[in-house]
């Protein structure tokens, strides 16, 4: 008998042992749900598959009657639009300020302590004055979501650019590249997949600063929507809305990291073999 | 007036004097061999004369001027490892070195400049004999593949000095054979001027048609950080001669 740790599962064994988590809590709860729907059909905390199915279909599949829009959509669209152009401008604030404080010592003096020091201040606390400042609408929520990441994407690029062994940078120079080349042709394409994991670390952040800023100031969004419906109770409504926020964060997370390994075979290889 | 004349020359970091009263002058065309006891300073002189470590005294004058204090396009380097670009493919790796020159802003070529340029690179790879691998990434190359292709991006931008350090320290003997065949003929074809540290005597005795060995004549066992290392043996190696000679006189030093 080999030890545990070198033990292996087959092909379908692993696909069996990845979802029997899953299968398992969609059991419990299906089971929970039936026992206190027996008890009291009324009971709004754990809603049949059939109930919140139904709430799905009449938020996603059928006009509001008050507004005559897919509540669902505009409400996936609004977020979407908010963390995407948030964690864009986090990651070319972070790619250019942190290839800039990497690579060149004055700026390294110059930014590095203040980047440090905002990276620590708690964005959440800040967020009355992002309101106040930017007002209630969509500039304040990118706000939030830029401040709470860019500044670890910009430590993050920085120290990315500081680990390139000297040697790379030093052969570089002997082959008669400038400051500006040693920049675009080694260092950039070399921290590019290092910038698209430390997006994919930043989603979870992002996600977290977009569901709270839109809980207290929106108008729609996903979070709007579960904190909205909080009021009334509604878990038929907040249980798949959490189920899709999973989803879309599940498939950004995802497709970077297909983009990079198309991009950065190299990166990949490397990484793999280490 | 000399090729390259290093004169009165001092390093040290901080308390530690590493190299004291290097007076060495070095003609166009010649192969020096540098040996020494691991840490007397023989990396630290390479980054010298390239330009990444600035002296505490004295001067390097190089075709009669101060040699400049960052490394330049005139001094090319093979390190023993991570000298080559992991992003780039063989031979982008060599089609680089001209592309820096040709395209200043974008730092890519495109059309007719990079067929020039690709023919070029290629000649070069062909040299080293790396022809079949000009689209693998270096992490697909062996470690001897590695160091022939730092060698032939070295020579796209024919340095007039070539400084190795440690070239082929990580090869096994047979490998190192043939690269050494091929650091003969590229010395020969290109009229470099080559600085070349190594660990094996016998690499030196058989490439260099120069000799430096580096050792610390005074020691104080209270402070052995107060003297430096000097060039104790300056041997010319360049007959048959000669280098037997320098063989019996390191033999009786030792
Ligand atoms: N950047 C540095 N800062 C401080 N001390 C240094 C630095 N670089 C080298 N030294 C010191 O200088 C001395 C010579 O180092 P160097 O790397 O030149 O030795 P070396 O002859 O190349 O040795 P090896 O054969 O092991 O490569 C060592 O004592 C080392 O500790
Ligand atoms: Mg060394």
């Amino acid at each position: 008998m080999k030890r545990l740790m070198n033990l292996t599962p087959s092909k379908p064994l692993s696909i069996f042992l990845s979802l029997m988590p899953f299968v398992l809590i969609l059991f419990v709860y299906w089971n929970a749900s039936n026992v206190r729907l027996a008890e009291n059909p009324n009971d709004k905390l754990l809603p049949s598959f059939s109930q919140i199915s139904s709430a799905v279909d009449r938020l996603a599949f059928n006009e509001d009657k008050r507004t005559g829009k897919y509540i669902f959509w505009v409400d996936t669209q609004a977020s979407l639009y908010r963390i995407g152009l948030g964690i864009l401008i986090s990651a070319a604030s972070g790619l250019i300020i942190g290839l800039l404080t990497g690579l060149v010592p004055i700026a390294r003096s110059n930014l590095s302590p203040v980047v440090t020091i905002i990276s620590l201040i708690p964005p959440m606390a800040i967020l009355p004055i992002l309101f106040i400042s930017f007002g209630l609408g969509e500039l304040a929520k990118v706000m939030l979501i830029i401040i709470g990441t860019a500044p670890v994407i910009i430590r993050d690029m920085q120290s990315r650019v500081l680990q390139l062994p000297s040697e790379q940078l030093i052969k570089a120079q002997t082959l008669g590249a400038s400051t500006w080349l040693v920049a675009l042709r080694v260092v950039l394409p070399q921290i590019l997949p290092s910038l698209i994991s430390s997006m994919r670390l930043s989603l979870g952040a992002a996600w977290l600063f977009l569901i709270a800023a839109e809980a207290i100031a929106a108008q729609e969004g996903l979070g709007y929507r579960i904190f909205l419906v909080r009021r009334y109770m509604s878990m038929d409504v907040i249980f798949p809305y959490v189920i899709w926020i999973t989803t879309l964060a599940f498939l950004m997370d995802f497709s970077l990291k297909r983009l990079s390994q198309l991009c950065f075979p190299w990166y990949h290889d490397i990484e793999s073999g280490k | 007036m000399n090729f390259l004349s290093i004169e009165n020359l001092y390093k040290s970091y901080g308390e530690n004097l590493v190299l004291e009263r290097l007076n060495l002058t070095v003609e166009q065309g010649e192969f020096v061999s540098m040996v020494g006891a691991s840490g007397c300073g023989k990396s630290t002189f390479l980054n010298m004369l390239l330009g990444k470590e600035k002296q505490t005294k004295g001067k390097i004058v190089f075709e009669g001027k101060e040699l400049t204090q960052e490394p330049d396009a005139e001094r090319g380097i093979v390190f023993q490892k991570y000298s080559v670009f992991p992003h780039l493919t063989v031979l982008q790796n060599v089609m680089i070195a001209d592309e820096f020159s040709h395209s200043p802003i974008l730092g890519w070529t495109f059309g007719k400049s990079k067929k020039e340029i690709k023919q070029k690179a290629m000649s070069f790879i062909d040299a080293v004999g790396l022809s079949p691998a000009i689209k693998k990434y270096p992490h697909e190359l062996s470690g001897g593949m590695q160091q022939r292709l730092a060698i032939a991006q070295a020579l796209m931008k024919a340095p007039k000095i070539l400084l190795l350090d440690e070239p082929f320290g990580a090869l096994d003997p047979g490998i190192r054979a043939d690269m050494h065949e091929l650091i003969l003929d590229i010395w020969q074809k290109n009229k470099l001027t080559i600085f070349m540290v190594t660990h094996d005597i016998q690499e030196g005795f058989k490439l260099g048609s120069r000799l430096w060995v580096f050792d610390k004549i005074r020691q104080d066992p209270q402070a052995p950080n107060a003297y430096g290392a000097q060039v104790t043996f300056d041997l010319s190696l360049t007959t048959e001669n000669s280098k037997a000679a320098a063989k019996e006189l390191l033999k009786e030093a030792s």
